[in-house]
């Protein structure tokens, strides 16, 4: 008991900010994308790991640290959702899977996504195997990524194997990325389920299995929370579900925690909106390539949708319509569109350009920086912490040689959590390695 | 010596023949009397081209493009210039060129220019759109050696992703097998335009590519399946064995064409397709593409050419090039590689993205690709990427060279620099119009010329060519 008290207030204290530093943001052109809005020359000062003020006139505390931003774009933390980050080490590979073989295991174990245990579905939670010490953090810090929310996946079966019959793969946990620290801020802040395509694929073959069993579920969900004395009793009818993922279901039906459905179709779509209103559910739309097509039906429900903006190709019969225009047409109808790259390992930091990519195809581009920032930290939860410069809030900010969607800038200081971090990966030390090919001693030497 | 010279003669027969290939000259109408009677398919020598191109340039007039920044693919840029476009070809390029009687003009002052992208790696075609399992096309998985099997033969000319590389400033393409086996089969080389076969977008006198694969793919696809190769020293043992049997192969029938020559008789041997891919190899005639990503890999590939006596034309998927960026500079072996991507296998875990800059520094050949059909329609902007990653770590290459990663280069490495890859007179008139810079994440294609002709246009109806399978399908009732 004591040891568990010991780690407890470990855990406590790795996760509190480390820095008391006061540091100030000096001369940039800032987009807060919080009420100060943009401002052409502004400070930002950060104080005990918070922003502290923002604003064209502030006063540079006495003592504090200068970061010089003068001819630079200043702006909040990128926030990478739908992401693997902390939780995959190496991925698996596409073609392998076209292959159909994955002999090697998935990622030789250092991928923890998904499982192909029986017996646990909703209840499989990510946030007991994030590793702050992933070599692709890093890789990610040098794109401006400050957060990410590390969604669960479904999973390859192995050679042969049928697809897994669970329609949930968990649920997601919101992480921080800054160096030496418990990445964990917030676990459960949403419960993965695919529908369409693939949510048929997992339910035995057909889209009406996946949404019959999902009623089915929610109905024992919530016969199991109000008899949950006569279920320890063992005096319930039989429930589809283990206990756990009974357990992991109920903020769902309660509308609390909110479902991140995948789907692509059209008609998909406004059935999956019709289902959320008549079970009372609160969901986010995950892919939505076929979005733009009852844009307004989203709108109304005041659904959020994930997407990658580029996915444009009729990659399967239910995309169909995929357009590059999708995230700009979700937008001017007025839905709060999430720019999610999906991608995993070092292409988590293609983020910024997914953003520039919908703004080339008429996203605004005040839009497109919402949709890395602020709107995922809504969705998510953690608004009250991240997504925005404004005084209160954990001081993760970016600043930028030029515009962030753009490939010829890069970021030229990385504040998580008001701790500046060093622009330094595995990556870039394998390139300084090899920068010079005519030393005398080997490469492992330096 | 002598081995070294016929090889020579068969270089210049190769030059020859991409010269007369233009006009669609039969093989089997240029056959010498005393093969005649044999079918033309039974001699490798008679039968070099069967599916031949039937590739025609789409309408064209004779066009000025002026005032534009351009960037020639030759390492250098022109402001304000303008190019002259007659018949299919760019017949000049510079400053303050007149624009002569009847030509039209597009006034492309503020505006960008840049030689048709080249995707050296693309599946196109072969893994289309939809992904379904009745497309899926680009692997013959069924035996670590498929040398013997064309990826033209599973090209679906209507995938609807030739048209979004298309509009992402595309206008020629190798289209490769999948890198399941050792040898996966020869590549095509497409030129990007709306065919109903795939014989109406070969590249006219491109030479073939064969590709290969190192690595982690082979040795897990086989070695699943308990049999060789299930490990890299298997892999090896794979490549020359079928090295040993193509030099075999090859000598028969060099001797049986020196005996026919001298009026001898002579038996036929048996043609065997696999070999004789191998052996368009080692005559010269048909280029190495090695997907390989390791460096000790990629050095071990170019002592196995050595020792077989043919030339490896580039490794694919490079990422770790920049450990042995001197290596290939001194083997003329050019990489393609990708600025992002990395870390979704072992073989991928030490890509970094300033692989393209620092085997550029390095003098030696290097170019982007994209294996996805996604990315295909943005490989400037993974020049971009590659670029501005070099920059941080203090590697300064103009944008003037850069461009070359997905022009001059890959044309080189694909054996057609003579005929596009670069804005120069002569030339294919490969040719895109950007609204901006094409560095810029923002820039878009406005007008894509292919062979002069105009194969797409942001802003004309008349332009926007469709997949057969889009026609018809319905957008929920939006009118």
């Amino acid at each position: 008991m004591r040891a568990l008290i010991l780690s407890a207030a470990i855990a406590a204290c790795v996760a509190t900010p480390l820095s008391a530093e006061t540091i100030a943001i000096v001369g940039g052109h800032i987009f807060s994308v919080g009420p100060a809005g943009e401002i052409a020359s502004g400070t930002v000062v950060i104080r005990d790991g918070r922003i502290a003020a923002v604003g064209a006139h502030v006063a540079v505390p006495a003592g504090a640290r200068i970061i010089d931003a003068k001819g630079m774009i200043v702006t909040p933390g990128l926030v990478a959702a739908d992401a693997g980050l902390g939780a995959t080490e190496v991925g698996e590979d596409d073609e392998a899977i076209e292959l159909g073989d994955m002999t090697a295991g998935p990622g030789d174990g250092t991928r923890d996504l998904s499982t192909q245990a029986k017996g646990l579905t909703a209840a499989f939670d990510v946030q007991y195997a994030l590793n702050p010490d992933s070599t692709v953090i890093p890789i990610a810090r040098l794109a401006g990524i400050t957060r990410a929310v590390v969604t669960p996946e479904f999973g390859f079966a192995g050679r042969g194997a049928q697809p897994r019959e669970a329609i949930f793969a968990g649920q997601a946990a919101v992480i921080q990325l800054g160096r030496g620290t418990n990445p964990l801020v917030k676990a459960h802040v949403a419960m993965v389920l695919d529908l369409g395509q693939s949510g048929g694929e997992h339910a035995g073959g057909s889209r009406n299995a996946a949404v019959i069993e999902l009623k089915e579920i929610l109905g024992d969900v919530r016969s199991y929370m109000h008899n949950k004395a006569a279920y320890e009793r063992n005096q319930t009818r039989a429930l589809a579900l283990s206990r756990a993922d009974l357990e992991a279901l109920i903020p769902v039906v309660e509308g609390k925690m909110p479902l991140l459905v995948g789907v692509q179709r059209a008609s998909d779509i406004r059935m999956v909106l019709d289902l959320a209103r008549s079970e009372k559910l609160k969901i986010i739309l995950d892919g939505a390539d076929e979005g733009w097509l009852v844009a307004n039906e989203i709108a109304a429900a005041h659904v959020p949708v994930l997407l990658n903006p580029t996915d444009d190709l009729p990659a399967d019969f239910e995309r169909i319509q995929s357009t590059m225009e999708n995230a700009a047409r979700l937008d001017a109808a007025g839905v709060e569109v999430v720019v999610a790259s999906e991608a995993e390992n070092y292409r988590v930091r293609e983020l910024r350009y997914l953003a520039g990519d919908a703004v080339a195809y008429g996203l605004p581009w005040d839009a497109a920086l919402k949709a890395v920032t602020i709107n995922p930290a809504k969705v998510f939860g953690i608004a009250d912490r991240a997504g925005s410069l404004e005084p209160g809030k954990d001081a993760d900010v970016v600043v930028w040689s030029g515009d962030p969607f753009e490939p010829l800038s890069q970021p030229t200081a990385v504040l998580i959590r008001g701790v500046e971090q060093p622009l330094t990966s595995r990556q870039i030390k394998l390139r300084d390695r090899y920068m010079d090919l005519n030393r005398p001693y080997p490469p492992q030497y330096h | 010596m002598t081995s070294t010279l016929l090889r020579a003669a068969a270089l210049f027969a190769v030059a020859a023949s991409l010269a007369l290939s233009a006009t669609a000259t039969s093989f089997a109408e240029t056959d010498s009397p005393a093969k005649s009677a044999i079918p033309r398919g039974l001699d490798p020598d008679t039968d070099s081209d069967p599916f031949p191109s039937t590739y025609k340039p789409l309408p064209s007039r004779p066009t000025a493009i002026v005032g534009a920044h351009i960037f020639t693919g030759t390492g250098s840029e022109i402001e304000a210039g303008t190019i002259l476009i007659s018949n299919g070809r760019i017949e000049a390029i510079g400053e303050n060129l007149a624009v002569p009687a009847g030509y039209d003009t597009i006034d492309a002052h503020g505006e960008w220019v840049t030689p048709g992208f080249i995707d050296v790696h693309s599946h196109l075609g072969v893994y289309p759109s939809p992904e379904v399992q009745a497309h899926s096309d680009g692997n013959e998985a069924t035996d670590p050696n498929t040398a013997q099997v064309w990826a033209e033969h599973s090209v679906w000319p209507q995938d609807p992703g030739f048209i979004t590389s298309r509009r992402g400033g595309v206008t020629t393409l190798q289209i490769l097998p999948g890198s399941a086996n050792l040898f996966g089969g020869r590549s095509a080389i497409l030129r990007n335009v709306p065919g109903r076969t795939v014989q109406d977008m070969k590249f006219p006198g491109a030479p073939y590519g064969l590709k290969m694969a190192c690595g982690e793919n082979p040795k897990r696809v086989y070695g699943s399946r308990d049999r060789a190769p299930s490990t890299r020293m298997g892999n090896v043992a794979g490549y020359r064995a079928a090295w040993i049997k193509a030099a075999d192969y090859e000598r028969k029938w060099d001797e049986y064409h020196a005996k026919i020559a001298k009026g001898d008789h002579a038996d036929l041997p048996t043609r065997d397709l696999q070999l004789d891919t191998l052996v368009g190899v080692l005559k010269g005639k048909i280029l190495v593409q090695n997907h390989c990503y390791r460096a000790d890999e990629m050095a071990q590939m170019i002592d196995i050419s050595k020792e077989f006596g043919f030339h490896v034309t580039m490794f694919h998927h490079a990422v770790e090039a920049y450990k042995i960026a001197d290596l290939l500079k001194a083997n003329d072996v050019c990489v393609t590689v990708w600025a992002n991507w990395g870390g979704f296998k072992l073989e991928a875990y030490d890509a970094i993205e300033e692989n393209a800059a620092l085997v550029h520094k390095a003098g030696a050949c290097v170019t982007i690709h994209s294996d996805d059909p996604n990315l295909t329609q943005r490989l400037n902007q993974e020049v971009a990427e590659a670029l501005s990653a070099g920059r941080r770590a203090g590697i300064d290459i103009p944008e003037r060279e850069a461009i070359m990663w997905i022009t001059r280069n890959s044309a080189k490495a694909l054996g057609i620099l003579d005929q596009t890859g670069t804005l120069e007179a002569g030339k294919r008139a490969d040719v895109v119009i950007w609204n901006k810079d094409p560095f810029s994440i923002y820039a878009l294609t406005q007008k894509v010329f292919i062979d002069g002709g105009l194969a797409y246009d942001r802003h004309d109806p008349q332009f926007q060519a469709t997949s057969d399978f889009m026609v018809g399908q319905s957008d929920g009732g939006t009118p």
